[in-house]
């Protein structure tokens, strides 16, 4: 998959562990500036660093209430990102599905027909 | 309801793929199923083509090889070697896409059993965030081509066992 630049992908946003923490933070509520401070024990102008390539991707929104500023997790931002593993997760979905009709037939001890047309079960021999 | 859901996929750090699923089998049989060659020919390609070649030395040291025909009709190919063999309870191998030859991973699968459920788990270490990139992104290449049929072969499977 083609990435673009840090600014303009929320691939490469959430790619940054300290991102990730205030994305975390932020997921369970609206926080300002200094309740990250507080929060994650990182220095101002790097939050604020975070914060500004979060909102350009479109991950954080922010809202003026008086005098603070309040960020919040805007989630829809995620979903490339879950569409991403979704993919490789459905590969995964298939495969186990698949696993469940050979589990059903071993658990009913019928004989595993292969492909072959013979009746082996591979000798693996780990269940007796 | 347990067992029969969908594959559940984190990633729990920059390098790595945490794959979990329920089954409603005990633990042998899931082991049975997942390292016994005629039994793996029958699910690892999911709906994205056909197991051609299955190898299996499972033992400390011994190597692995997994070959499918890809529906678009390009071959895929995965090898590795056991590092540790506990039977019924873990796995640990290296992991190599045959495409991508330098982006070796290690691979730790557990099988927990609890009243006669199995939950296997799939840890995938990688080396870098590029080789986990593009792991993942290796779920995308056959998602177009998958269809219907494979739920017909599955009905169709559990009747014939019945």
């Amino acid at each position: 998959m083609a990435r673009a630049a840090t600014t303009t992908d929320a691939f490469n946003a959430v790619a940054e562990p300290r991102r990730r923490q205030i994305l975390n933070a932020v997921a369970t509520g609206e926080r300002s500036v200094s309740d990250l401070i507080a929060q994650l024990g990182m220095p101002q102008p790097l939050v604020s660093k975070h914060l500004r390539v979060l909102r350009e991707v479109g991950l954080v929104a922010a809202r003026d209430e008086g005098r603070l500023r309040l960020y919040r997790l805007n989630g829809f931002a995620l979903k490339p990102i879950y569409d991403w593993v979704k993919d490789f997760e459905n590969l995964w979905s298939d495969r186990f599905a698949r696993m469940d009709v050979v589990l059903t037939e071993l658990k009913q001890a019928t004989p595993v027909t292969t492909k072959d047309g013979d009746n082996s079960d591979g000798g693996n021999g780990d269940d007796g | 309801m347990t067992g029969n859901g969908p594959a559940v996929v984190t990633l729990p750090t920059d390098t790595q793929i945490l794959i979990t699923r329920e089954f409603d089998a005990p633990c042998h049989l899931v082991y049975r199923a997942w390292t016994t060659p005629e039994l793996i020919k029958r699910w690892w390609a999911g709906d994205r083509g056909e197991v051609t070649s299955v190898e299996v030395d499972l033992r400390p040291g011994g190597r692995w090889r997994y070959v499918m025909t890809a529906n678009g009709g390009f071959e895929v190919a995965f090898h590795g070697q056991y590092h540790e063999v506990v039977p019924g309870e873990r796995l640990v191998s290296t992991e190599v896409f045959e495409g991508m030859p330098d982006a070796a991973a290690v691979t730790t699968t557990k099988f927990t059993e609890r009243d006669s459920h199995t939950t296997l788990s799939i840890l995938v270490q990688h080396q870098t965030r590029e080789n986990r990139d593009a792991h993942v992104n290796s779920g995308m290449e056959g998602g177009m081509q998958e269809s219907l049929s494979h739920l017909e072969k599955v009905a169709r499977a559990l009747v014939s066992a019945e």
